[in-house]
């Protein structure tokens, strides 16, 4: 994606900072390096197969996991024990942020994902009336943008969630950025305002970096539910030019 | 575009006051690692000693929290992190001698402000291509606070890194500037 957007970036500062991003993914590649210095918090939802019966902590396995991950590839260490009262770091990376859920048939899906503390940083929830409607979500998603884009470093990922609670909003914006960018939603009124977000993104002018140009975000995604007869939560979830993940099957 | 401009550090006010924002730059030479926790450290450090600890006057602070270097690197991944965050300590860290930052994204109008008082730049390196800008660092020693982990304040040998200078020291901000002509532009062009 990356590499055939440097040839319809018009700005030069632009393409020279896309030519930075692949040259990047090429020496990350060939030498293990980690594409971003910020290795980020390990968020991990397990979607379990309703036919299995699974006993034990998951949770606990899931961070046994993670100081392992981190401390064999190098990764850097950037969770502190507590936001308030004691940031000293906790050492391996752990906790790792887990969600459980449900899929029909056997096995597991297994999601991971590793986000930058920049862009979650740049991540918003809002609580609109519901007559805010698309217009609403379209306003909470460019003022996200506007307000923090430079910081989360473009060409962003963004993912939105509408719908369910103020809790789960969040959640749910942060699944959206799972989906590949080579699928489109397969809701065509969702898939069609999902384009119409992302070239009003790209009509920004903020650009690679942040530093000017087309390619703001590389792609919107997002993610709808049910939700209260009085609520539009909308969430925005940005993911930055690294943002990393990964979906396994396991044992379906 | 035009060649990037060599600046070899530690660089004085006077050269930086011909770096005009959006110039491509190539930073040579020592620069020292500082990000949120090291910041509470400096400004503690400040308040008590009225003045900047480890010689750091006239030397360039990188918001940079690198991951642990592979056996036989110099380094490990290293990018900048988000500048905002370190704004309020920054002012008074410019006025106390440090000549330079690096960062990424929108600062401040206190920070710009700050820039033009002291004579001061502050330059964007691209986030998000740390195991390339890895490559331009030689070599890297801790200075202090080892307990901070990847926070530490660390000394870190410089070898071209490339960065766009972001705020001028007559206030001109890229990040402002940049998003707007290019705006203009491309609207002209449609």
């Amino acid at each position: 994606m990356l590499r055939s957007a440097v040839t319809t970036e018009r700005s030069p500062r632009g393409q020279a900072v896309l030519e930075q991003l692949l040259e990047n993914a090429d020496i990350a590649q060939a030498d293990s390096v980690p594409v971003c210095q910020d290795t980020g918090t390990v968020w991990v939802r397990v979607e379990l197969g309703a036919e299995e019966c699974l006993c034990g902590d998951v949770v606990a396995e899931v961070n046994v996991a993670v100081a392992q991950a981190y401390h064999d590839a190098h990764l850097r260490m950037s969770l502190v024990n507590d936001a308030l009262f004691d940031r000293s770091n906790t050492g391996d990376n752990t906790p790792a942020f887990v969600d459980i859920a449900w899929r029909p048939g056997t096995g597991a899906t297994v999601h991971v994902m590793l986000k930058g503390g920049g862009s979650d940083n740049a991540s918003r929830v809002e609580m609109l009336a519901p007559d805010a409607g698309i217009e609403g979500v379209r306003r909470v998603v460019l003022e996200a943008v506007e307000a923090r884009a430079t910081g989360a470093c473009p060409p962003l990922l963004i993912g939105v969630g509408v719908g369910a609670t103020f809790d789960k909003v969040a959640g749910l914006a942060k699944r959206a950025l799972l989906r590949r960018l080579d699928e489109p939603s397969a809701d065509p009124k969702l898939a069609a305002f999902e384009a119409e977000l992302l070239s009003a993104v790209n009509a920004t002018g903020i650009g690679p970096a942040g530093l000017g140009g087309d390619m703001t975000a590389i792609g919107v995604q997002v993610l709808t539910a049910p939700c209260h007869i009085a609520a539009l939560p909308v969430a925005v979830n940005l993911g930055c030019c690294a943002v990393r993940s990964v979906t396994i099957e396991v044992g379906s | 575009m035009s060649s990037p401009t060599r600046i070899d550090l530690p660089v004085s006010r006077e050269v930086l006051a011909g770096l005009r924002v959006g110039d491509e730059v190539r930073l040579y030479g020592p620069v020292f690692t500082a990000r949120d926790a090291t910041h509470a450290k400096l400004a503690e450090s400040l308040e008590r000693d009225d003045r900047l600890p480890f010689g750091l006057e006239g030397q360039t602070l990188f918001y940079a929290g690198p991951t642990p270097p592979a056996a036989g690197r110099p380094a490990g991944a290293v990018g900048p992190t988000t500048a905002k965050r370190m704004d309020g300590t920054t002012p008074l860290l410019l006025e106390a001698g440090i000549v330079a930052t690096i960062g990424k994204g929108l600062r401040s109008a206190e920070v710009r402000e700050a820039c033009v008082r002291t004579g001061s730049v502050y330059f964007a390196a691209v986030g998000g291509a740390a195991a390339l800008l890895a490559t331009f660092v030689a070599g890297s020693e801790v200075v202090a606070w080892p307990e901070l982990g990847t926070e530490a304040l660390v000394r870190m040998q410089l070898e071209g890194l490339p960065v766009f200078v972001a705020i001028d020291t007559q206030g001109a901000d890229l990040y402002a500037d940049a998003r707007a002509a290019w705006r203009a532009q491309s609207e002209g062009e449609r």
